[in-house]
């Protein structure tokens, strides 16, 4: 295959399916588990498009997630430099294991479901500001992004008044269509924020993960400025994501009626817990893929990787592979999903992932029974969908009762 | 009937708490940092499916089951 013959990636997402990953990774999917694909910047690394052989290449350690290597496939122009690390995700072990075990013990199971009630609060508040408030509405504004927001502020120790100039900069951080310098000043403006906040948790600190790392940087372990660069990652990476999942599964599941009626009608804490997988592993928003470099030849299904070779293993098409999973392409909430790969897998596997679930399980078994008439407030074709950000999702969801 | 033996390597562990999630009654989690601990490592025969589930789910692939 001639490199113009290889198809370009990311792919489109057909018209009207707002939910599916393209047509063109289902095809490539079906046709071989892995393939190449070409990017920006004319390279040409591995697309891996099948759930098993994704999960065997992701918890392999001959696959380095450290985004200086050579032949790191980049999914925008803008090689990030040392001082713009997002921190242990673009590390590999040891460094990786021994940064990331330093912010780990706030996201244990059991310390998470603590939060429970906290978070309880935090959405039936911003429910009763909802239904006392103009309507339609923007779903995003109002709730979507203030619920993991408010979260992820205080398990960091982040004041939440600060959070337009948070959320601005997080938002240019993960979009493609934000050139590369405005997004390395969002970083940098990020990176500078923490920084003060560390400084501030020197003087007074509180019973928060900011002023946990402090202490790290006091006894010599962590870098100040590695300090700051894991809350800037845990920061963006805390709302975000969980945001994005928000707006776009009470979209979906507005689009699934008989689907958001388990739910409503429903108060069964097992199928609120088995509709968050469902709904993970049909969204799967982290739609770019996860990246990789090859540290040394692998052979898998057929096909030789080479040392140096990048890696794009695309999650989203990986959820909706029918050898894994029956009839993928439907939304069912009372399927047992919980092997989807929405989170990645190995030892990069989201740290957050137990905050998510807490936050998305809160949020679906109470969103729809308190507003049981929620609906768009717009047409479907009307819905800007993030198609150019790293994180899939809707700027906007106008919504009614 | 004897059940399966549990096998935990806490090297690997990277402290996803899958396994907790899955199968708490026989893993859990150190306070200081997150790393997984076993509670049994001969487990009740009931529990079989859900360690072997746990053993599946770990981003690790740090739980070994035998039989």
């Amino acid at each position: 295959m001639t490199s113009d013959t290889v198809p370009a990636f990311p792919m489109a997402r057909a018209a009207g399916c707002p939910f599916d990953p393209p047509p063109e990774l289902h095809r490539l999917q079906d046709e071989a588990p892995l393939s190449r694909v070409r990017l920006w910047d004319g390279s040409t690394p591995w697309l891996v498009t099948r759930y098993a052989e994704q999960r065997s290449l992701l918890a392999d350690p001959r696959l380095s997630a450290d985004v200086t290597r050579p032949g790191y496939p980049f999914p925008a122009p803008g090689r990030p430099t040392g001082a713009q690390k997002l921190g242990f995700i673009l590390m590999d072990d040891p460094e990786h294991a021994r940064l990331r075990r330093m912010v780990t013990a706030p996201f244990a199971i059991k310390r998470v479901e603590a939060l429970r009630p906290a978070v309880q609060k935090i959405v039936d508040d911003l429910i009763d500001d909802l239904l006392a408030g103009p309507k339609p509405v923007d779903l995003v504004e109002a709730f979507a992004l203030p619920v993991p927001s408010l979260v992820i502020c205080a398990l960091l120790g982040v004041p939440y008044a600060d959070h337009d100039l948070f959320q601005g900069h997080s938002r240019n951080l993960i979009s493609r269509s934000v050139p590369a310098d405005q997004r390395g000043a969002s970083f940098r403006a990020l990176h500078d924020y923490l920084d003060r906040l560390l400084a501030q948790k020197t003087a007074d600190p509180g019973d928060d993960l900011l002023s946990q790392l402090v202490t790290r940087v006091q006894a010599g372990e962590l870098e100040r400025s590695d300090a700051a660069g894991i809350g800037v990652l845990l920061l963006v990476a805390g709302h975000e994501t969980t945001a994005n999942m928000i707006a776009l599964g009470t979209l979906a599941l507005l689009e699934h009626p008989d689907q958001l009626a388990l739910l409503r009608d429903g108060d069964d804490p097992k199928l609120v817990a088995g509709a968050v997988e469902e709904l993970l592993r049909y969204l799967n928003i982290t739609h770019t893929g996860r990246r990789r470099v090859a540290l040394d030849d692998i052979e898998i299904a057929g096909v030789t990787i080479r040392a140096g070779d990048g890696l794009i293993l695309a999650n989203d098409i990986g959820n909706r592979d029918p050898g894994t999973f029956t009839d993928p392409g439907t939304l069912d909430l009372t399927r047992d999903a919980r092997r989807h790969v929405a989170f990645g897998f190995g030892v990069h596997q989201c740290l957050g992932q137990p905050l998510a679930r807490l936050e998305l399980q809160v949020v679906y078994s109470t969103l729809y029974r308190r507003i049981p008439t929620l609906r768009r407030a717009a047409a479907l074709a009307d819905i800007p969908f993030k198609h150019d950000g790293a994180v899939y999702g809707v700027y906007e969801l106008p919504v009614t009762w | 009937m004897s059940g399966v033996r549990v096998i935990l390597d806490q090297d690997k562990c990277v402290g996803s708490g899958q396994c907790v999630m899955t199968a708490p009654e026989v893993f859990d989690q150190r306070d200081e940092d997150g790393i997984a601990v076993l509670l049994t490592t001969a487990p009740d025969t009931g529990q079989t499916d859900v360690v072997r589930e746990a053993a599946a789910l770990c981003p690790a692939l740090a739980i070994t089951v035998r039989e």
